[in-house]
């Protein structure tokens, strides 16, 4: 049967203290719509479905490619992106909801000030000696580099944050991305150089150890990164680096 | 002069970002505002890579050879000077990057592979993957995130620009911004002010763009005496994925690992592009391939199915390959489309993707044609202080931009905006910290006025509809095909918005984290810069790379070999020409 309507229900919050709230929309079918075009549409006649006017929903997005990491949300119950998000895939009513392990905006709309934060903490750079013109980089086996570019494509979306039971509102945990992401710049041949300083704060407060190994990050991550792989991995070098502190060598 | 000059930077993408780097490089304290984490800008939308003649595949390339067919590419209307230093730099570019760590697809040897792009038959475009911009803004992140530890660079996400302060002479002494949660508007003191803000497709509704990418911190400064050159060069990508939120690039890349371009013709594939240009075939420029698929559309009716559509065939290529060089492009059309293009070909049509116009800006050469490093003009617009990098620039491209010139000229701009802004900032006689309160305060009050203005809209029309409505009016009118009849029917079409503007229901009183207020504010000035691109396109009576007008085919130098200039009044934009500096090469028939 030929749908004529989308429906959908938004969790609306206006602010981070004052209660949330369900409104129902139903907006006009079209093929190949993505959960961002429909909430456009819904911008564009901010009417619920008992016709009482409602401020625009707000949300983060930016891209639409699935590059950029900005709108990540709750999609019936699964966290991913709104812009991959086809409707034709997804059961009605769409119940949309902010992730749950960030500071709440507004509507759709969370702070994930915390996952920058632990890069900075991680050290998550190659240090250079300046931007002059210092020659070409080291050369890099090209299957090292298939591997770098696999977790080099973290956007630091917080889908992997969101389903892990290690991460609360409260906890310090810094979450498998970081963790990744420590492994990307342990293993480049300059950032290697510099392991040392990424292994000591993966150790510290909110580190590794506070992984559970539930690993639900890895099915939750959208690009696909093998996250399970890279605290394994981590796991692996911080076990060696603590023996080599030990013992000397 | 203080001894540690304040300097700003708006907007997070690769141009703003390499200023920031080279500007805290020197010592000096900066602050970089962005309307979203600066990891999520628009520069992680560009695919295929960046250009540099690094010349590792025996082929003969040379600086001099890139820095011709960026000229020409761009149909001789580039100032050459900026042109010949960002090819020449662009080698050392791609090294500084791979040091950054920015994982380039690499060659058996483990040297930096290099594959060939639209505009030229020699391997110079770098790559990592098919998400070469979003690997390239990650490492100046990075970068960036190393001098935010160091407190050096202190940012502001989730805040808008709004407007610069200007002093008693007219000099930029800093920004005035709105924090996007509290709806906070602030002025902030600095002596140099670069924007970085990106393009402004967003103005044409559906593009292959960002959100953010709606040109409002441009049109802002514009309103206030910058001027903005060159508006009516709109680059069109031949090849994106039609949707209704936005089209979505499909890289020319695809087309430099062996992607054709084909329509079925009488029961056979067409290979439209191979058959007409034998040499280049699927990799002419981008404004001759879009206007080729539109000539196949809608004058031969040979679209797919009848439609606005031309197949782009990758099915021939082992997975493989695909896999390792275009995985990130696949991916895309395989989520949001549902078929996989190693198996069957991708359907295709051409997008508004790229400002070549943008904010007017000056530099400084010697005798020989070479940038003077360092100098404070390099860069700097005609409001002293005021520096633009990036898309939002109007330099480098000419009237068609080469495919994967883009990142190199944003991180090239941003190489040479940054030192400017320290010379500059450091040969200023008074700092703006001896500017008078009064002058910060009096912006600040403008733009609380202005927000209040928005605050009380209570008519009958909504924002985001009015934006669509100006899309499909830039879109049919001021995109590929250009007639004058349209264009004057487009601009009297933005003047009817104009007025609709003021008849807009805000629909949410809300002080926190207010979009419908942000937006609003941002169509305003989408609507003054989208009548400086229809009224710019309307008086260039000529056809040059990306602007066609059927009724004036051909390129007229004579007449039209000049840069616009649009200085904003309160009745619209004024209009001025200045001459192209073609001192280094002599402009030539454009034949691909």
């Amino acid at each position: 049967m030929a749908k004529n309507t989308i429906e959908l229900k938004i969790k609306r919050q206006d602010g981070p203290n004052v209660a949330a709230r369900w409104e129902e929309f139903s907006i006009p079918y079209k093929p190949n719509t993505n959960i961002i075009s429909a909430l456009m549409e819904v911008r564009r006649h901010p009417y619920t479905v008992q016709g009482q006017k409602t401020t625009p929903p707000v949300w983060d997005a930016n891209c639409l490619e699935e590059v950029c990491g900005a709108c990540s949300m709750i999609i019936n119950g699964k966290v991913r992106q709104a812009c991959s998000a086809l409707v034709d895939h997804l059961e009605q009513p769409i119940a949309l909801e902010p992730m749950t392990k960030f500071p709440l905006v507004r509507d759709l709309v969370v702070d994930r000030r915390r996952m920058f934060d632990a890069l900075k903490r991680m050290h998550a750079w190659i240090p250079i000696d300046g931007t002059y013109n210092l020659g070409p980089g080291p050369r890099v086996d090209p299957n090292m580099q298939a591997g770098a570019y696999s977790l080099a494509r973290c956007m630091t979306c917080g889908c992997c944050l969101e389903v892990c039971p290690q991460v609360t509102p409260t906890s310090k945990f810094i979450g498998a991305a970081a963790i990744s992401q420590v492994r990307l710049f342990n293993m480049h041949p300059t950032g290697k150089m510099h392991a040392r300083e990424r292994l000591e704060a993966l150790m510290g407060e909110g580190g590794l150890q506070d992984c559970g190994n539930a690993q639900n990050c890895v099915h939750a991550c959208p690009k696909e990164i093998p996250l399970t792989e890279s605290i394994a991995a981590m796991g692996r070098e911080t076990t060696a680096y603590v023996l080599k502190r030990l013992f000397g060598g | 002069m203080a001894a540690r000059p304040k300097t700003i930077v708006v907007g997070g993408g690769l141009a703003g970002l390499m200023a920031v780097i080279k500007i805290a490089e020197a010592g000096i304290p900066v602050q970089i505002f962005s309307f979203v984490p600066v990891k999520r800008s628009h520069s992680v939308c560009a695919q295929g890579g960046i250009n540099a003649s690094v010349n590792t595949k025996g082929e003969g390339d040379s600086p001099q050879i890139h820095f011709y067919e960026t000229v020409k590419g761009g149909d001789f209307l580039a100032n050459q000077p900026l042109a010949k230093g960002m090819c020449e730099a662009a080698p050392g570019i791609v090294y500084l990057l791979d040091r950054m760590g920015v994982p380039f697809n690499r060659t058996p040897e483990g040297l930096l592979d290099f594959r060939g792009f639209g505009g030229t038959l020699y391997s110079r475009t770098a790559f990592a993957g098919a998400t070469t911009g979003q690997q390239l803004l990650y490492a100046l992140d990075e970068q960036v995130r190393k001098y935010e530890a160091e407190e050096l660079v202190e940012k502001y996400e989730y805040w808008e620009f709004l407007s610069i302060v200007k002093d008693s002479e007219g000099a930029c002494r800093g920004i005035a911004a709105q924090d996007l949660r509290t709806m906070e508007i602030r002025v902030f003191p600095a002596d140099a002010v670069c924007l970085a803000t990106g393009g402004n497709g967003v103005i044409y509704g559906k593009s292959t763009l960002s959100m953010v990418c709606t040109g409002s911190a441009a049109s802002a400064v514009y309103q206030q005496g910058a001027i903005h050159a060159n508006g009516e060069f709109i680059q069109v990508h031949p090849t994106a994925i039609p949707g209704e939120d936005k089209h979505r690039l499909m890289s020319e890349s695809a087309r430099a690992e062996g992607g054709r371009m084909w329509v079925p013709r009488d029961g056979k594939p067409w290979y439209f592009l191979e058959e007409k240009y034998p040499r280049y075939k699927n990799l002419v420029p981008r404004d001759i391939a879009t206007r080729e698929i539109y000539h196949v559309c809608r004058v031969l009716k040979l679209g797919v199915d009848g439609k606005d559509m031309v197949y782009l065939d990758l099915s021939h290529i082992p997975a493989e390959t695909l896999n390792r060089k275009l995985g990130g492009i696949l991916e895309i059309y395989e989520k949001f489309v549902g078929d996989d293009p190693r198996k069957v070909p991708m359907k295709v049509f051409p997008s508004i993707h790229y400002s070549m116009g943008g904010l007017w800006i000056d530099y400084e050469a010697d005798g020989s044609g070479n940038i003077v490093a360092g100098s404070p003009r390099n860069h700097q617009t005609n409001i002293p202080g005021l520096f633009a990098a990036g898309e939002v620039d109007y330099e480098y491209h000419g009237a068609n931009r080469l495919g994967a010139n883009s990142l190199l000229s944003c991180f090239y701009g941003g190489m040479l905006a940054g030192p400017a802004m320290v010379s500059y900032a450091k040969g200023l006689e008074r700092s703006c910290d001896a500017v008078p309160a009064s002058v910060f305060e009096a912006e600040r009050k403008r733009q609380e006025e202005a927000c209040g203005r928005i605050f009380a809209l209570s008519g009958t029309e909504n924002p985001f509809v009015l934006h669509q409505e100006l899309g499909e009016v830039m879109t049919d009118n001021v995109a590929v095909v250009r007639y004058n009849d349209k264009l004057q029917a487009a601009d009297n079409a933005i003047l009817a918005f104009m007025d609709r503007w003021k008849c807009i229901d805000i629909h949410d009183a809300s002080t926190w984290a207010n979009q419908a207020v942000s937006f609003t504010r941002q169509l305003w000035n989408m609507l003054e810069l989208a009548r400086v691109i229809t009224l710019g396109a309307l008086r260039r009576d000529e056809s040059r790379g990306s602007h066609y007008k059927p009724d004036f085919p051909e390129r007229n130098d004579g007449a039209w070999l000049k840069t616009t200039l649009a200085t904003w009044t309160p009745s619209g934009p004024e209009f001025r020409y200045a001459p192209v500096d073609i001192s280094l090469l002599k402009p030539e028939a454009r034949k691909y």
